[in-house]
């Protein structure tokens, strides 16, 4: 009912119109930095599925992993900036496990993953001392971010302060990758992903750079998972669940605004910004979608539709420009109006 | 420069497929020399190359690269002292990668890599001079993805990154095949010059005896894994293709039948 009058808003009552919209509006900073959040995550995921050439599943784990030796360490009295280094490690640490996995013991790419990622859910409870949930609560700790103070009810300026902070944290990411990945060790990652052949004729040890792609990958994906424990003031060991499929939408959602936009000039820094940029497109139109009274166990049929959708965009529109279809109808065209001509030049003839 | 001696190698051992790819191969290369490796299909060619390169590990023999023996170096390894050029244009390069970055990354080979800028300004400077010699105006498309290049071009920035740090071996798998006759003519010309330019010890497989015998200053022919014929000198000079079918004949004590042979035979007659 809720999703009908969204869409027939303007036949209905306007305050009802004004009261979706006010919803909308107090969540959108909330979705902001939640996107961003998950963006620090999508631009871990973009390291191993763009520059690698790696569909790493280990993210749904090592988020998790990040998320939960921050609340852990938060709790005992460790200072925040250590913290947080520390959910940076622990996801290096589930990538650098995928990596061996793969290059030492020959486990192809996508299982590799998939094993590392079912051992951390275990992983992921003993961290938590066993249990499924730990509260970091931001009235307790000094935390980086809380949604408490996003709420718009702060005020701007509060609210302001919050989300820059976040921006900052992921402009500082995108540096030092750009920096990263301009360097020799960078160039060997990105020669592995684009030729493995080439990369080992370049003298490239193609095993290592996969494990240090997937090391700084998950790296990122914990620090995110960090991150998102301050947020929301707790960390559940389910949190991770899709969240590889999230992080996809966000690639993807990046990649195709971005290189729609930027063209030509869609250079390394543009596509790990727009990699953040679609995270918070991710989160806004779920919100909006949440709006209509969608329930919001949902939200995963949500993510798999969007990053089908996106991942459908490209061949689509490749497809509308050469199918066979198109073929038959251009041929069929041509053989009638040839066929005229030749009937119109007969038709001289007798003449 | 390169001592290859009863190198042996058997794929699949045990198995319904089993392949005696390499029956104790034997061969010595002085710097310097350009050899060309003509034979019929599975005769060993690619496969010996494949076998210094370090793709995979070799059953027994040795292989010694100025005076080191590098049986036991991993494919990478062996790259620092190694240049190579494949058959398929879209080996030898990173398709998404720019040109000026490929170069790069072939000017580090055999370098630790560290993180220090993967590309300097000094180094733009002198890809920009070295491209202009290939005279295929890649100079003014250093930022170009390579991806966005003909098989040629590709060959021919693939010869260049091969070379870029000086090899002790080029190693030359049918690295024209793919190409049309006029690309392939160019492009082998090109070989020639970096080769004799830099005093490179070099080796090329080919599938078209003309071009063997035009070539490099040693011809050697294969036939199930061994060498059957091994020239060089004046008397490769004065080789044709017919004295070559002869010798594999004599050689191998049947018929040549390779098509692809067969058919660079005709081409060269008629030209």
């Amino acid at each position: 009912m809720n999703c009908l009058s969204l869409l027939f808003g303007i036949f209905i009552e306007r305050s009802l119109m004004m009261d979706i919209l006010t919803r909308f509006a107090n969540a959108l900073p909330g979705n902001i930095s939640q996107g961003l959040i998950w963006g620090v995550m999508a631009i871990g995921v973009f390291i191993t599925y763009k520059i690698l050439d790696f569909a790493d599943l280990t993210v749904d784990g090592s988020f998790v992993t990040g998320g939960a030796v921050l609340a852990m360490l938060i709790r005992a009295g460790v200072p925040l900036p250590v913290a947080m280094l520390c959910s940076f490690l622990a996801g290096c640490l589930a990538g650098l496990v995928t990596g061996l996995l793969n290059t030492l013991l020959g486990i192809p790419g996508i299982l590799a993953g998939i094993l590392t990622q079912i051992s951390l859910y275990s992983v992921n409870y003993a961290i938590m001392g066993m249990s499924n949930q730990v509260a970091v609560s931001v009235d307790q700790f000094p935390l980086f971010i809380a949604s408490r103070r996003i709420a718009v009810s702060n005020g701007f300026p509060t609210v302001a302060w919050e989300l820059a902070k976040i921006f900052l944290i992921v402009g500082a990411i995108i540096a030092a990758l750009y920096w990263f990945f301009g360097t020799e060790q960078g160039f060997t990652i990105r020669a592995t992903g684009s030729n493995p052949n080439m990369a080992r004729a370049q003298s490239i040890n193609t095993k290592k750079s996969t494990v240090i792609a997937l090391i700084l990958s998950n790296g990122l994906v914990g620090l995110s998972g960090g991150l998102l424990a301050q947020y929301s003031g707790n960390i559940d060991v389910n949190t991770g669940r899709g969240a590889i499929v999230i992080g996809l939408a966000a690639v993807i959602i990046g990649d195709v605004l971005g290189s729609a936009i930027m063209r030509g000039h869609f250079n390394f820094v543009a596509r790990l910004a727009f990699t953040a940029l679609g995270g918070i497109i991710y989160f806004v139109v779920l919100s909006v979608v949440m709006l209509t009274g969608v329930p919001g166990s949902f939200n995963k049929l949500f993510s798999a539709v969007i990053v089908a959708i996106f991942l459908a965009v490209p061949y689509i529109k490749s497809s509308i420009k050469t199918s066979f279809r198109r073929a038959a109808r251009n041929s069929e065209k041509q053989t009638l109006s040839d066929s005229k001509k030749k009937g119109a030049e007969g038709d001289a003839d007798v003449d | 420069m390169l001592t290859l001696t009863d190198v042996r190698k058997t794929f699949n051992p045990g198995t319904i497929n089993e392949k005696h790819a390499l029956n104790s191969v034997s061969l010595d290369l002085d710097d310097g020399d350009f050899v060309t490796i003509i034979g019929g299909n599975g005769a060993g060619k690619s496969t010996t190359l494949n076998a210094v390169a370090g793709v995979w590990p070799i059953d027994s023999g040795s292989i010694i690269i100025n005076g080191q023996n590098v049986v036991g170096l991993p494919e990478h390894k062996r790259a620092g002292f190694i240049g190579r050029v494949f058959q398929d244009p879209m080996t030898g390069t990173a398709a998404t990668m720019e040109i000026q970055e490929n170069l790069a990354l072939a000017k580090r080979r055999g370098q630790a890599r560290t993180l220090k800028w993967g590309i300097t300004k000094k180094e733009r400077e002198e890809y920009h001079e070295l491209l202009k010699t290939l005279d295929l105006g890649l100079e003014d498309r250093m930022t170009s993805k390579v991806g966005l290049l003909s098989g040629g071009q590709r060959q021919a920035l693939t010869l260049l990154m091969a070379t870029l740090k000086k090899p002790d071996i080029l190693l030359l798998d049918e690295h024209t095949a793919a190409l049309d006759p006029k690309t392939a003519a160019k492009v082998l010309e090109l070989s020639d010059k970096i080769i004799e330019e830099n005093h490179l010890t070099a080796m090329m497989v080919t599938h078209n005896m003309a071009a063997a015998i035009k070539h490099g200053n040693r011809l050697v022919m294969m036939n199930n894994g061994v060498i059957i014929y091994d020239v060089k000198g004046e008397e490769k000079k004065h080789l044709t293709v017919d004295m070559l079918l002869e010798k594999f004949e004599e050689a191998s004590g049947s018929k040549l039948e390779n098509d692809r042979m067969l058919l660079s035979k005709a081409d060269a007659e008629r030209s």
